[in-house]
């Protein structure tokens, strides 16, 4: 944002600094959790995946601290203006991001099942979804940090391009089941996997609006939905 | 800039000011200031001390009047009637328009008689039984009456602060004003007092067009529907309580709201 003035009391200005710094780690985490759980899922690496169960619990405890700092700012402080929006907005972030990490651990608990069943090829559409999704939390997060509502409003319409690729993975998934009903299991897991990487991508969007609200003090209009998997009767 | 500014659609207005100039002696303590109060909401300004939103609620009762050196200009009228010309009484417009002030400032007389000053002087009512509704209706109005009504006769200046402050509102209310002017009035009372005054004046909202003075922010944007900030004389912005306190458009305005100002 263009100003930089500081508050008159200066506790002010740290608790929001703080704020912001837990908000950030906690998108890192995010990210490198999604990296994680889904090269475990290539790799087929059930150890690898057990670490990125475990180290949810590490986000967890950053939305609770965020949340509780949230909560003491609007109780002590009492902000209006930017300042109400942004920790209103920082409180919905955090939340957003902890059920990203709650997906990339779900994504990790199925490793155990693939690894146990044969590999199966739609597979190697995953790695390029999830890069999809984390440029989304990456660009959300830089957003966030610059005050950047241009950039914002770009990550929300890249949603769609995640829900392509789920789109995509859901018709070759199915297809790949009915022609092996043996794959079943694997292509199941990894159907929700897909889903997963696409629940990823609509809290990145909300993330992406929360910043646009902070910023502009406007709501960004309805975000686009291209996911048509719900209606969908047989591999098209 | 352009000071102008109305309160916008379907809103009826009570008051219009229109570049509004105030002096003492050379210094010029209000700029071109134009603005309306709605009749069916209360009205809050805000600013830093010394900003002039005092100076300007005082213009519209003619307060400045018996300030030495004081000068006004510009058109400030109360429903279509310029209330700086000739014509106008200034008694009956202080009747008319009521003032609150910061201290409470009661009579030193009974709290009956703090009640019924006013309603004799202006000759509303002659008997007994005639200064005993008004009275009563007051008290009731202002949420004073359950507390006073078995010690009428004790002292105005023997209750609470908060009762205090309660009973010059059912002072104001007494002589049938149609607006209101409140500088301050919770900065002298404690949290419950205040949040008493709070409530009266969310009740009294919409019979009588009231304007308040406040440096409590949150106070502001809880009992005003409009709020106006008023930075070293000139009326920075003016518009709904919640566009101003959730999503300012002046950075001046944002800067004070958010603490940063100064």
């Amino acid at each position: 944002m263009a100003e930089t003035t500081a508050h008159t009391v200066k506790s002010f200005d740290e608790d929001i600094a703080q704020l912001r710094a837990l908000i950030s780690r906690m998108g890192g985490l995010c990210e490198a959790q999604i990296n994680a759980a889904v090269e475990a899922l290539v790799q087929r690496n059930v150890e690898a995946a057990a670490a990125v169960v475990e180290a949810d619990k590490r986000i967890d405890v950053l939305d609770a601290e965020a949340e509780a700092l949230a909560v003491r700012i609007i109780a002590l402080r009492a902000p209006l203006a930017d300042d109400l929006r942004e920790v209103i907005a920082a409180m919905k972030i955090a939340g957003g991001l902890e059920r990203i990490g709650d997906y990339a651990k779900n994504i990790a608990k199925r490793v155990s099942a693939l690894a146990q069943a044969p590999p199966i090829e739609p597979v190697v559409i995953v790695p390029e979804m999830a890069r999809a999704v984390t440029d989304m939390i990456r660009d959300a997060l830089d957003a966030f940090v610059d005050r950047d509502a241009a950039l914002a409003r770009d990550v929300c319409g890249r949603d769609r391009i995640v829900d392509d690729f789920y789109n995509s993975l859901f018709r070759s998934l199915l297809t790949f089941m009915m022609e092996n009903p043996h794959y079943i299991t694997p292509c199941t897991h990894l159907l929700f996997v897909a889903k997963n990487l696409e629940r990823m991508g609509d809290h990145a969007t909300l993330v992406g609006e929360m910043v646009h609200f902070t910023v502009t003090g406007q709501r960004l209009v309805d975000r686009p939905k291209s996911d048509d998997t719900t209606t969908l009767a047989s591999p098209a | 800039m352009n000071n102008t500014a109305t309160i916008g659609h379907n809103s009826p207005v009570k008051m219009t000011a229109r570049g509004v100039n105030v002096f003492y002696g050379a210094k010029q303590a209000i700029k071109n200031v134009s603005l309306d109060v709605s009749r069916e909401h209360v009205t809050a300004f805000i600013g830093p001390s010394g900003c002039g939103k005092s100076t300007f609620l005082r213009c519209l009762n003619r307060m400045n009047d018996t300030v030495e050196n004081a000068r006004v200009e510009g058109d400030i009228q109360l429903d279509g009637q310029d209330i700086y010309s000739p014509a106008m009484d200034v008694v009956q417009l202080r009747a008319r328009v009521g003032m609150v002030f910061q201290k409470p400032n009661p009579f030193p007389k009974s709290i009956y008689e703090n009640i019924a000053y006013g309603p004799r002087i202006h000759g509303l009512a002659r008997t007994k039984a005639e200064f005993d509704v008004i009275v009563e209706s007051a008290l009731r109005k202002a949420g004073l009456w359950d507390e006073v009504k078995d010690r009428l006769g004790e002292s105005g200046t023997a209750m609470s602060g908060g009762q205090q402050q309660r009973l010059c509102i059912a002072r104001a209310i007494a002589v049938e004003p149609e607006v209101i002017l409140m500088d301050e009035p919770c900065s002298a009372l404690d949290p419950i007092a205040t949040a008493r005054i709070e409530e009266l004046i969310d009740e009294l909202r919409g019979r009588y067009a009231i304007v308040i003075v406040t440096h409590n922010m949150q106070q502001a944007a809880r009992v005003s529907q409009r709020t106006a900030f008023f930075h070293l004389g000139t009326m920075v912005e003016y518009g709904e309580t919640s566009a101003i306190f959730t999503n300012p458009k002046e950075t001046r305005t944002k800067d004070y709201i958010t603490g940063r100002y100064g």
